[in-house]
């Protein structure tokens, strides 16, 4: 019971990681329909960042505050500079400069900290009261750091003129434009969002993977089935579906299928999501006009 | 240019690449082996990417699936060499054929995902236990490099350079003959318009399907060659890395072209190589740098690059 315990808490914490990167996805995705496959990669360089941060004596806050600022200002380049010329391109075209983005950032992480593994420290102790064989301190943490984020968002979203003008840009470009809201400048906002998110994920996921440049393939796959199960254009659909995965990749991982197909798995669960269920759990079934 | 210039053309393009070995040392001769290798893959992938607008970031698994396929029938089996590519090739056929089945319902983005998912888990997937026994696990498989045969005074590399270069040309000439004929326009049809193309009586199921098989079909027979020429098949040598280079291959080639195939694979065979000699990163950033230079400044590849440069001076 206790190991079983173990695995669920570990579940939901990785599953929190999950739930952000699939946000992010899904901020990416609601506004442009593309899905941003160097999603991972960003989020590894922004830990790089944090680390080399941490390295040079700056305390841990601060080093993930500068990091997610730094993030958010890349995100939004990135959106202007590379995204933005081919933003009504064949999807091909799309589909190859996601690629050379994930290329280029995972070169350049092994270029500039080399191929070693590293230790990322985390920054939680647990009070002795607290401890327990079956939630660490850098687990419960985790969960927190996700949870608040989430919460953020949404209130964001829900509650600002900012939040409502993107999530008009999202929806109807055509209309927001004519109604005054600047959709570039959005796209821009929703890229930088979606790489804070991202670095937060990654400083998070960090101690428990290690660091180094392939850190967040197995991340973004999970990530990718968290999105698609929950419904890749419903973001609370996609929290979920993080969790879930997180909680199924753990048990799974742990009474079925052992460790060494983690990766196998994640790819079975996409396949099967876009074959059997595409629209999600939460998903909106879309109608195509002929 | 006439019809007959053309196949003047190519008939010396051929005899010259034939004659290439005699003038190579044999550790040249093995990496041109290599890059027609390349050149077959990227020839099935630009089937199915270029012409038929299905996109795969995973034929990495396709090729690794060719190479095991003809090591296990050689290790075990002992098999000879040549009798492994038909049979590297028909498997290579199935398993496209099946994961085409779920891509007809997946579109642009989702495919892509899911083929590059496919690419990610590959070499886990070769190294699980169940299998071990006919894959070898992480220590993979150990063949030996065919003989000249009929006692022909070449050597090894030299002999399958030739070999290779033989089969090359023979699924060229498939595939130049499929994209001329009905399937190529039915393929072009269903990539352009497919709502248009049902109506004309496309049958879209069975072509996407199809092509995907034969797709796979040619990495599966590129993947039956390289794990001889190499002689050495194991998990970490089918990593993302290699499915994302066939994608550089037709990028840099020029999508939707044949003679693309050829350029993008000397691209992806000797460049890496020089770029290794600055950084072990090096051929990851030059591979993005490329890409997006490719993208936004000659979407063509090197294939419409020669094109105009051929027009211009026929018109000077």
């Amino acid at each position: 019971m206790e190991a079983f315990l173990h695995q669920l808490f570990a579940g939901i914490a990785t599953g929190g990681i999950y739930a952000s990167i699939a946000l992010a996805l899904v901020m990416i995705y609601q506004s442009t329909h593309h899905i941003n496959f160097a999603q991972g990669e960003l989020a590894m360089f922004s830990t790089y960042l944090a680390w080399t941060c941490v390295e040079a004596g700056l305390p841990w806050w601060a080093a993930f505050v500068l990091t997610v600022v730094a993030s958010f200002v890349a995100g939004a380049v990135i959106e202007r500079v590379v995204m933005r010329p081919v933003q009504h391109a064949p999807v091909l075209s799309v589909v190859i400069v996601f690629i050379a983005l994930l290329v280029i950032l995972n070169s350049l992480a092994g270029w500039i900290w080399t191929y070693t593994i590293k230790t990322f420290p985390s920054p939680f102790v647990m009070p002795r009261a607290l401890e327990n064989p079956w939630l660490s301190a850098h687990e419960a943490g985790s969960i927190g750091v996700t949870l608040a984020v989430l919460v953020a968002l949404w209130a964001f979203f829900r509650f600002t003129r900012l939040g409502l003008a993107m999530r008009a840009a999202a929806q109807n470009p055509v209309s927001s434009r004519l109604a005054g809201i600047r959709v570039g400048q959005m796209l821009m906002l929703g890229w930088g969002l979606a790489a804070a998110i991202g670095a937060v994920a990654g400083m998070l996921i960090a101690p428990v993977v290690y660091l180094d440049p392939n850190m967040m393939a197995g991340v973004m796959l999970y990530a990718f089935a968290a999105a698609l199960l929950g419904g890749i254009d419903n973001p609370v659909g996609a929290v979920l579906g993080g969790f879930i995965v997180g909680v199924v990749e753990n048990l799974a991982g742990a009474y079925l299928v052992g460790t060494e197909l983690k990766l196998t798995v994640a790819l079975a669960l996409i396949i099967g999501v876009l074959v059997f269920r595409p629209t999600g759990l939460l998903g909106r079934r879309t109608v195509v006009r002929v | 240019m006439t019809p007959a210039l053309r196949v003047g053309g190519v008939v010396l393009a051929v005899a010259i690449a034939a004659a290439l070995p005699f003038f190579l040392t044999d550790y040249r001769t093995f990496q041109f082996t290599q890059a027609l290798i390349y050149a077959i893959v990227l020839l099935g992938l630009n089937l199915l990417t270029g012409y038929s607008g299905q996109i795969s970031l995973g034929h990495g698994a396709f090729y690794a699936v060719g190479a095991y396929t003809a090591a296990i029938l050689m290790d075990q089996a002992g098999w000879p060499y040549w009798a492994t590519l038909p049979v590297a090739g028909a498997v290579c056929f199935g398993f496209g054929f099946l994961f085409g089945l779920p891509a007809l319902r997946l579109h642009g983005h989702y495919l892509a995902f899911a083929t590059f998912a496919l690419a990610v888990a590959t070499p886990q997937i070769l190294k699980y236990k169940g299998i071990e026994h006919w894959t070898g696990g992480v220590q993979g498989i150990v063949t030996l490099k065919p003989d000249a045969p009929f006692g022909l005074p070449l050597s090894q590399d030299r002999w399958l350079y030739l070999f290779t270069l033989a089969i090359a040309v023979a699924l060229f000439v498939v595939a130049w003959n499929l994209v001329r004929g009905r399937v190529g326009r039915a393929l072009v049809a269903l990539r352009d318009h497919p709502i248009a193309a049902e109506a004309m009586g496309v049958d879209a199921a069975f072509f996407k399907t199809t092509v995907f098989g034969i797709s796979a079909m040619y990495a599966g027979i590129a993947g039956a060659l390289g794990g001889i020429a190499v002689q050495f098949v194991s998990p970490d040598a089918f990593t993302t890395l290699l499915s994302i280079s066939f994608v550089v291959g037709i990028v840099v080639g020029g999508i939707a072209t044949i003679s693309g195939a050829l350029w993008g694979a000397l691209f992806i065979q000797f460049v890496p190589n020089v770029a290794d000699q600055i950084s072990k990163a090096a051929p990851w950033a030059i591979y993005g740098a490329v890409l997006l230079v490719f993208i936004y400044a000659m979407p063509g590849g090197v294939a419409w690059m020669l094109r105009r440069v051929a027009g211009s001076l026929r018109r000077a």
